[in-house]
C-alpha cells in the first residue's frame, strides 16, 4: 500500500534504525532457529565447567557445565517472548485506561489517573519483584509482572493524545452524527492517536527485556527456562576467574536493547514526522 | 411574515452555565425561538455571545463537565430532546439535525476516506451496506456539486480543497434529509468566491428538500443573503430578534444598530469605520444592569441598575432596551 511505502522511506532516513532493526532481525531469527540448528538442552552438563570460548564449545560451559550457546540461543526466545508480550499486555490495558480517561475526562479521568499514579510511585522494579515473589515464578506471572509496572506510562500517553484529539472537529462531527463513544474511541480517535504509543511500546520491549533479566539475575525467573539475567546470576560468583562467562549474556542483553531502541527511534521519525526536523 | 406550520424546532428558556475554576459562567440565558420548514434563521453576534453554545446544546454536544444545560426545552417536531436518554439522542443526532462545523479542515478525519466518513452516517441510521452506501455517497457528493464524485469518494480529506471539503461536510450533513440543519458559521474558514457558492448550495437543498436551517455566523452579508429571520445575540441572551428585512432597514437595540454601522464600512469606501467601542465584558464581571450599557451610546441611567426585559414593541419585534422600548426614564 501506498502508506506503507511512504512508512518504509521515512523509516530509511534513519541510518541507526536501519541497522537496529537489522541487528533485531538477526536475534530474532536466532531465537526461532537457533535451537533447532544447535540442538543442546541448556540444562545438560556437557563437559567440564568453566570453560573459555572457542574450546570445545563455541561459547564456552558455565560453572555447572552446561553449553553457554544454547543458553544463550534458549534465553533469546525467553527474552524476547517475555519482552513483547509485555509490553503488548502494558500497551493494551495503558491505551484502554488512557483513552477511557481522556476521551471522558471529568471524575473518570481523576479516578483512573490516580491509580495511574498510584503506580508510577511505586519503584517499578521491586514491584515487579513483589508480584513475581507473591506467585510462582513462570513465564505467565513474570510477563504479569512487567506489564503491571509498565502501564501507566503508556496510559498517560494516550490519555494525552486522546486529550488532544478529543474536542478535534471531526469528532464533534462524529458525535453529531450520532456515533456512539465507543465506536468514536475505537475507530475514530484511536488511530490517530496510536503513531506515538507505537513507539512508546516498541522502547517498552527493551525495558520489559532489561527487567526481565533483572529477575532472572535474582533468581525470580522461570525455574525450567533458562534466560539470559539467569546466566549472568550464575555467573556471579566466578566473575574475576571466567569474566566471559557474564560478559557473553551481557553482550546480548545490551545488543538487543540497543537495537530495540534504535528501531524505536526509527518508529519515532516514521510516524511523528512533525517530531522529525530537529 | 410568521411560518405557518407547526415549528420544526421550538427552543423555550434555554440556559447553559459553564462551571469554571473562577465560578459559573453562563453562556446561554433564557433564549427562546422557534424556525419554521423551510426557514432559515441566523442567530449573529460577536465572539462570546453564546451563539455557537446554543447551536451545540440543541444537540446537545455541550462537553459536560464543564458545560450544562440548566433550563429550558428544545423541541423538534413536538419532541423534548433535553430528556432523550443516550441511545434515542444518538437517533436524533445526524437523522434529523445534521451539524455542518466551522472548519471543513478539521471536521473530518484525516485517516479515512470521504466515501468512509459519509458511509458512516447512512450505516449509522439507515443501515445499508457498503455497495449502497457507496452509491449513495457519490449521489450526495453529486448533490453537492463536487465533480467527479466517483474519484473524490475514494479520496482523503487532505486530497480536497477547503471548498470541497465544506461541499463533502454538506453532503455528509444531508445524508440522512434532516430536518433541521445546524450551520455552524458555514463560510468563515473559505474564500469569499466559495463563500457565496456554499451559501447558495445551503439555500437551494434547504428549498428543495424542505428543511429548517440554524445558521450561526457574525458575518452579516451572510444573514441578509440567506435569513429569513434574524436573532441577536449579547452576552448569552437575545437582545432582538427581527425578520431580516426589517432588521437591516430598521435596526432597534444599540448593539444592532452598532454592528450594521460596523458591517457598512466594508461597503462603502471614505466612510469612516465606525466600530461598537469597548469589548464584551468577562463573564465573571458581568454589569447589574444592561450588559451592554458600558458600551452603549444611547445609555439612560437606568441602564446601570435594572436589567431590560425582552420586550415585544412592535408584533414579532422583541427588544432588550429600555430606549428602544420608550421605558428610559
Amino acid at each position: 500500500m501506498n502508506g506503507l511505502a511512504l512508512f518504509w522511506r521515512r523509516y530509511r532516513r534513519n541510518r541507526g534504525a536501519v541497522a537496529g532493526a537489522a541487528t533485531l532481525a538477526l536475534v530474532v531469527v536466532a531465537a526461532l532457529v537457533g535451537p533447532l540448528l544447535y540442538p543442546v538442552d541448556p540444562f545438560d552438563m556437557v563437559g567440564r565447567p568453566s570453560q573459555p570460548p572457542f574450546g570445545r564449545f563455541p561459547l564456552g560451559t558455565d560453572v555447572a557445565g552446561r553449553d553457554v550457546l544454547a543458553g544463550i540461543l534458549n534465553g533469546a526466545r525467553i527474552s524476547l517472548v517475555i519482552g513483547i508480550l509485555a509490553s503488548l499486555a502494558a500497551t493494551l490495558l495503558g491505551v484502554l485506561v488512557g483513552a477511557i480517561a481522556g476521551y471522558y475526562g471529568g471524575r473518570i479521568d481523576d479516578m483512573l489517573m490516580r491509580v495511574t499514579e498510584f503506580f508510577l510511585t511505586i519503584p517499578s522494579f521491586v514491584l515487579a519483584v513483589v508480584v513475581v515473589a507473591i506467585f510462582q515464578p513462570t513465564v505467565m506471572t513474570v510477563t504479569c509482572a512487567i506489564a503491571i509496572v509498565s502501564w501507566p506510562s503508556v496510559a498517560r500517553l494516550a490519555r494525552g493524545e486522546f486529550i488532544a484529539q478529543r474536542d478535534r472537529e471531526y469528532v464533534k462531527g462524529c458525535r453529531a452524527i450520532g456515533m456512539p463513544d465507543w465506536e468514536i474511541i475505537l475507530l475514530q480517535i484511536m488511530p490517530n492517536a496510536l503513531p506515538p504509543v507505537i513507539v512508546v511500546s516498541s522502547l517498552m520491549v527493551a525495558t520489559a527485556i532489561l527487567t526481565e533479566s533483572g529477575l532472572s539475575f535474582l533468581g525470580l525467573g522461570d525455574p525450567n527456562l533458562v534466560s539470559w539475567g539467569y546466566m549472568i546470576g550464575v555467573a556471579r560468583t566466578v566473575l574475576r576467574t571466567a569474566w566471559w562467562m557474564a560478559a557473553i549474556p551481557g553482550a546480548m542483553i545490551l545488543v538487543t536493547v540497543l537495537a530495540i531502541n534504535l528501531v524505536g527511534e526509527g518508529l519515532n521519525d516514521a510516524l511523528n514526522p512533525k517530531l522529525r526536523r530537529r | 411574515m410568521t411560518a405557518p406550520m407547526p415549528p420544526v424546532l421550538a427552543v423555550e428558556g434555554l440556559s447553559v452555565e459553564f462551571r469554571t475554576a473562577r465560578g459559573v459562567v453562563r453562556a446561554v440565558d433564557d433564549l427562546s425561538f422557534t424556525i419554521g420548514e423551510g426557514e432559515t434563521v441566523a442567530i449573529v453576534g460577536e465572539s462570546g455571545s453564546g451563539k455557537s453554545t446554543a447551536a451545540m446544546a440543541m444537540l446537545r454536544l455541550i462537553a459536560d463537565p464543564p458545560g450544562r444545560i440548566v433550563a429550558g426545552s428544545i423541541r423538534l417536531d413536538g419532541q423534548e430532546l433535553l430528556t432523550l436518554d443516550d441511545a434515542s439522542l444518538r437517533r436524533v443526532r445526524g437523522r434529523q439535525i445534521a451539524m455542518i462545523f466551522q472548519d471543513p479542515m478539521m471536521a473530518l478525519n484525516p485517516i479515512y476516506t470521504i466515501e468512509r466518513q459519509i458511509g458512516e452516517v447512512l450505516r449509522l441510521h439507515l443501515g445499508v451496506g457498503r455497495a449502497e452506501a457507496f452509491a449513495q455517497t457519490v449521489e450526495l457528493l453529486r448533490l453537492v456539486g463536487v465533480p467527479a464524485p466517483e474519484d473524490r469518494a475514494r479520496q482523503y480529506p487532505h486530497n480536497l480543497s477547503g471548498g470541497m471539503r465544506q461541499r463533502v461536510m454538506i453532503a455528509m450533513a444531508l445524508a440522512c434529509r434532516p430536518r433541521l440543519l445546524i450551520a455552524d458559521e458555514p463560510t468563515t474558514a473559505l474564500d469569499v468566491t466559495v463563500q457565496a457558492q456554499v451559501l447558495e448550495l445551503i439555500q437551494e437543498l434547504k428549498t428543495r428538500l424542505g428543511m429548517a436551517v440554524l445558521l450561526i455566523t457574525h458575518d452579516l452579508g451572510v444573514v441578509a443573503e440567506t435569513a429569513h429571520r434574524v436573532i441577536v445575540m449579547y452576552t448569552g441572551g437575545k437582545v432582538e430578534e427581527a425578520t431580516a428585512g426589517q432588521l437591516f432597514a430598521d435596526p432597534r437595540h444599540p448593539y444592532t444598530q452598532g454592528l450594521l454601522q460596523a458591517a457598512k464600512w466594508e461597503e462603502s469606501d471614505g466612510v469612516e469605520l465606525r466600530e461598537i467601542p469597548g469589548t464584551v465584558p468577562s463573564p465573571f464581571a458581568m454589569p447589574t444592569g444592561c450588559s451592554f450599557a458600558p458600551r452603549c451610546a444611547a445609555v439612560v441611567p437606568r441602564c446601570q441598575t435594572d436589567r431590560p426585559a425582552l420586550t415585544e414593541i412592535l408584533p414579532g419585534r422583541p427588544v432588550r432596551c429600555f430606549v428602544a422600548q420608550g421605558a428610559a426614564r
